[in-house]
């Protein structure tokens, strides 16, 4: 499935997330790491922890429904695979994130921004088996 | 004020998923599907990310604390060790796998998108289930050491 290449609407996007990323860190001194507050949210050390990630993750929930406010209709959502890799891939995820501490948000964004080295390699390492994994997945069984 | 303004810090990165792309799958794969129907537009994601970000922390972190909360809460943890490369290689396997990863999912769970419930269940189940056997290995860790 071919997607269109959106240079501005990604990049408008990502500054964003960027800019997301900042005002928790000079408002609540947190990382904008989405596994970090999901885990943090689901076994909280204290109420006062729970209540940033719940109110942050409500945030993010309007998120889609301002874009559509916005434009006129929801971010595509398009899944090219089947409900089986869905699942799969979703467990996969939740162990991959859990032992490396963070995804895409807390090491590729919030942990390369500050030039966290762990992050650097974290990130690498993801980017790289994700590769993989969609070449093997693509092309090499032809999903 | 500060109950709203936190809200409004996820919203803002909501609708910042929501225009990157990074809550749609089909967008996801085909940026690492450098082979066949490639579409670099995650690259700028990234970029626009990270560069704001770096520049913002480096201004919010000259400030003693927070503007809510005592301290600044930052991982101090700097050791390349193996449950890094493992957890990080593991993730991308599933995230190439399944097109969706935490932060592009969560926002879009806001539309109740099926596909979107059906990976969060997953993911959730793989975060609880990593949980407690990491847990269960530590204790036995702590179990197995002679008594000081």
């Amino acid at each position: 499935m071919i997607t269109e290449f959106t240079p501005i609407a990604s990049t408008v996007g990502g500054i964003l997330i960027g800019l997301a990323t900042v005002f928790l860190m000079l408002l609540r001194g947190r990382i904008m790491g989405a596994t970090g507050i999901l885990a943090g949210a689901m076994l909280p050390a204290s109420r006062y922890d729970w209540i940033w990630r719940a109110l942050v993750l409500a945030g993010m929930f309007t998120g889609p429904w301002v874009y559509f406010a916005l434009f006129g209709e929801l971010p595509d959502i398009d899944v090219p695979v089947s409900t089986v890799m869905l699942i799969v891939g979703g467990f996969i995820v939740g162990i991959g994130v859990t032992v490396g501490s963070g995804c895409t948000s807390g090491h590729g964004v919030c942990g390369m921004a500050r030039l966290s080295p762990r992050s650097f390699v974290a990130t690498g390492v993801f980017m790289l088996t994700t590769g993989l994994t969609v070449y093997v997945v693509r092309h090499m069984m032809g999903v | 004020m500060r109950n709203i303004l936190t809200f409004l810090v996820g919203g803002l990165f909501g609708v910042g998923i929501s225009m990157s792309g990074m809550a749609n799958p089909a967008k996801v794969i085909n940026f690492f599907d450098i082979a066949g129907t490639w579409d670099p537009s995650l690259a700028f994601v990234m970029g626009g990310a990270v560069i704001v970000a770096f520049v913002g922390y480096r201004l919010v972190l000259r400030r003693s604390a927070p503007v809510y909360d005592p301290n600044f809460d930052i991982p101090q943890n700097r050791k390349l060790d193996a449950r890094l490369l493992i957890g990080s290689g593991i993730f991308g396997i599933g995230w190439g796998m399944a097109g969706f990863c935490p932060g592009g999912a969560l926002p879009a769970l806001g539309t109740l998108n099926v596909d979107v419930i059906v990976f969060m269940a997953a993911l959730i189940a793989g975060m609880l289930a990593t949980r407690v056997v990491m847990e269960r290995m530590a204790a036995q860790k702590a179990a197995s050491k002679p008594a000081q």
